[in-house]
């Protein structure tokens, strides 16, 4: 497969830029936030992306989806981090909808599914529980009750979790924190008697929720794939939000770097244009090389997503990683090169800075990721 | 949703995979399987060409004989005559098997592609088929004392006597000038001209009389570069490749095709991984993690921008054949290539530890860990150095001003 859009793919990125910038630049982010909204995004724009085909993007055409891969996720992706645009996209069509289209049953499919599609269902998954990712270490207890599950505990940094018509709850069935047995997910109705959802407003003014959960019951049938066997589904469905974080932070990137370069060609001091400095030449020259070689890694992620996700792991690690490492970069730079204009928030670059800090924590920073492939290679 | 055509072409890509693999599988000897372990037992070709082992010399013969060593050149000039999808393949293939390249050469990485880009027809049917074969073994005729990374800075004259050249002059930093049996060689024609304007570049063999070498002892304790002197050399104007005075061209062409090669050093996925190697000397500790977390981290983070990197490469080629690729983007590749090359060295020299510190030793096969780390300082310096590179990316790619 060759590392470069196809004439679809190139299509499907024009068409994704072509509607998020006209209806969803940077600016629709800056008066979300300064409105205090309380949905924290636009739903009048999610049914225009719905009825193009966005939001069932990656579910199957028999559940009125549009039945395309990975790698067509990430192009969507990597044009919503160029204008920072708040949406379902990642929680809802990606994550969510890769977790019921691969755990699901028949029923929960059909029932999940279309609603999906159709822009009238959001989703989200619940894992993470301290302060850093760590799948392996959810401890969010579930015990056998009658004829389903009663759970415990609490969740935080869940996505959209205050807007989100379906919880997918990663739950400990057996086992002890930091095992692989006894995972399990489950489909819990956030009105459930129990569930008590605080929306979190996050530092990049993008959707976030803690919930906590007590003595919440569920029965047998919302259960997402099998019983304490949750690892392998739940391994898959995080790493397609890895690939897909990774092609936001790469949109992300060379957004900030392309208005960095611009504002280099443009501001004078000392008489000149301070892009004519070398000490700033060769630091741009730098971050373009990081960019391009990350946007190639992450491409090999999404097709190794799209040929075989079980095989998948280490280019996502490395994918993820090395986005990570290289949004940092991008918006350090991009602020240190705007001078004071990069500290003010009427300037947009800041935005980017945050954003670029949450999706470095989402679904585990370039730390977390270099020391999964650290553990692949046996050493 | 790939078309018919798209699925044929997939379909014959994978005839293709398989019956080069049961091919390589039958007719690469197992020594040839694993990485060359020091210079001595490269083959590089030439009219004094020696082979070190039998199985070199059989891996060669039947790489040839497949037009092989040139895999992508076309057929008439003794190349393998396949397309560019093809030749991934079969690179793909070689370093699943870990089959090391059956010929190295300049004339192969740097010369030919030039030749095929700028010769005439009498060129490309003298000197391609003769690289091909590895019957000449070619140098480079690029710097001089007083022009490295301002190159088009350089003096060595061609003066036009009738039908020939006459050239005088210096060069340095000449590879391998001391075995080379050709060279392809910048001089200057027009010393009238503007810097970049009165170049020309000429091909001639280094038996002509008043051509001699001197090689430089380098840190490493090796002698790989030459001092070449050039003392009224005459040269036939027949030999000047592209036109006289528009060498630059030519030149700058053969640089890209050069950094590529260079670039090519830092991506060397096949054998041990690096975290295995540190583990043998430094050890393990009771979760069978490296014992030296600082030094495992500096490996991880070494690995994930290593595949990185490939995962680049790879693209560079693609974004080629799909006529995408920004002609400067090997200066890219040079730079990050050969800086994560260094950082390999500098982490095997840390695993190694005292074990690397020895020079002339059996143990050590002479020394052979810290003379290849040294050898790796010359890889950002070579070809243009990382600042040229980046001043190069900051210029034609992103076009900042003034640079």
């Amino acid at each position: 497969m060759a590392l470069v859009l196809t004439e679809e793919q190139s299509m499907l990125r024009d068409s994704a830029r072509g509607l998020i910038s006209d209806k969803a630049p940077v600016s629709h982010l800056r008066s979300l936030r300064d409105s205090k909204d309380p949905t924290g995004f636009s739903r009048e724009f999610w049914h225009s992306f719905a009825e193009m085909g966005f939001a069932g993007l990656l579910v199957p055409e028999e559940f009125g989806g549009s039945g395309l891969g990975y790698v067509e996720a990430g192009v969507v992706m990597e044009e919503i981090g160029r204008t920072l645009m708040p949406s379902p996209f990642l929680a809802t069509s990606v994550v969510a909808a890769s977790a019921l289209n691969r755990g699901g049953n028949a029923g929960q499919k059909s029932e999940h599914l279309p609603k999906i599609s159709n822009g009238s269902l959001l989703a989200t998954l619940a894992i993470d529980e301290g302060a850093k990712h760590r799948p392996l270490q959810t401890s969010l207890q579930a015990v056998r009750a009658g004829n389903g599950f009663r759970l415990s505990g609490a969740k935080a940094l869940v996505v959209d979790g205050h807007v989100a018509d379906l919880l997918i709850v990663a739950a400990r069935t057996a086992g002890s924190a930091g095992e692989r047995e006894g995972l399990t997910l489950f489909l819990v109705d956030p009105k459930a008697k129990g569930v008590a959802i605080e929306r979190t407003i996050m530092v990049d003014a993008h959707n976030a929720a803690r919930i906590e959960l007590a003595n919440v019951e569920v029965n047998a049938d919302s259960v997402l794939g099998e019983v304490d066997q949750g690892a392998t589904l739940l391994d898959g469905v995080l790493d397609i939000g890895r690939g897909a974080v990774a092609s936001e932070m790469v949109g992300l990137s060379e957004e900030v770097f392309n208005r960095t370069v611009e504002y280099l060609k443009s501001r004078k001091q000392f008489g000149k244009l301070i892009g004519e400095f070398q000490a700033l030449q060769h630091r741009a020259a730098e971050l373009y090389v990081d960019i391009e070689i990350t946007r190639a890694a992450v491409m090999k992620a999404l097709q190794a997503l799209d040929t075989d996700i079980a095989k998948a792991a280490s280019a996502v690690a490395v994918a993820k990683a090395r986005a990570g490492t290289t949004a940092t970069r991008a918006v350090q730079e991009g602020v240190q090169m705007h001078g004071g204009m990069g500290m003010t928030d009427q300037f947009d670059i800041g935005f980017f800075m945050k954003r670029a800090r949450v999706c470095e924590e989402l679904f585990g920073d370039a730390n977390y990721h270099t020391e999964q492939l650290a553990r692949a290679r046996g050493y | 949703m790939s078309d018919m055509t798209g699925d044929a072409e997939t379909a014959d890509l994978e005839t293709f995979r398989s019956e080069t693999r049961v091919w390589l599988e039958a007719n690469c000897p197992p020594e040839m399987r694993k990485p060359a372990s020091s210079d001595a037992d490269v083959f590089w070709g030439g009219r004094n060409a020696k082979f070190s082992s039998e199985p070199q010399r059989i891996w060669f013969e039947r790489m040839r004989d497949k037009g092989w060593t040139v895999p992508d050149w076309p057929k008439e000039y003794g190349g393998g005559g396949l397309s560019p999808a093809e030749h991934k393949v079969l690179r793909a293939e070689m370093a699943r098997m870990g089959a090391r390249p059956p010929l190295s050469s300049f004339g192969i990485w740097m010369l030919g592609p030039a030749l095929l880009k700028y010769g005439n027809d009498a060129q490309k049917k003298e000197h391609l088929p003769k690289i091909a074969a590895g019957l000449i073994r070619w140098c480079q005729g690029y710097s001089e004392p007083n022009a490295g990374s301002d190159l088009a800075s350089l003096q060595t004259r061609a003066e036009s006597d009738g039908d020939d050249f006459v050239i005088t002059g210096q060069k340095i930093w000449t590879s391998y000038a001391n075995y080379a049996d050709w060279i392809f060689c910048l001089v200057r024609t027009d010393p009238a001209a503007k810097k970049h304007d009165g170049i020309s570049f000429i091909l001639f063999d280094m038996a002509s009389k008043g051509v001699s070498t001197k090689p430089i002892l380098l840190i490493s304790g090796y002698s790989p570069f030459c001092e070449t002197f050039f003392d009224n050399v005459r040269v036939p104007k027949s030999h000047v490749v592209g036109t006289v005075n528009r060498g630059w061209d030519v030149a700058k062409y053969l640089l890209q095709h050069e950094r590529a090669m260079i670039s090519g050093m830092g991506e060397r996925g096949v054998g041990r991984p690096l975290g295995q190697i540190a583990a043998d000397s430094v050890g393990t500790d009771a979760l069978g993690r490296l014992d030296d977390a600082m030094l495992r981290g500096r490996i991880a983070s070494f690995d994930v921008d290593e595949a990185a990197l490939a995962a680049c490469a790879e693209r560079a080629v693609d974004l080629a054949k799909a006529g995408q690729a920004h002609p400067a983007f090997s200066s890219a590749m040079k730079y990050y290539g050969t800086e994560l090359n260094k950082r390999r060295y500098e982490i095997l020299m840390s695993a190694g530890g005292l074990d690397a510190l020895e020079w002339e030793s059996e143990r050590s096969k002479q020394g052979a860990r810290p003379r290849a780390w040294l050898r790796t300082k010359a890889n950002s310096i070579e070809g243009g150095t990382t600042e040229v590179m980046l001043g190069i990316v900051a210029k034609r790619i992103l076009d900042l001003p003034g640079a």
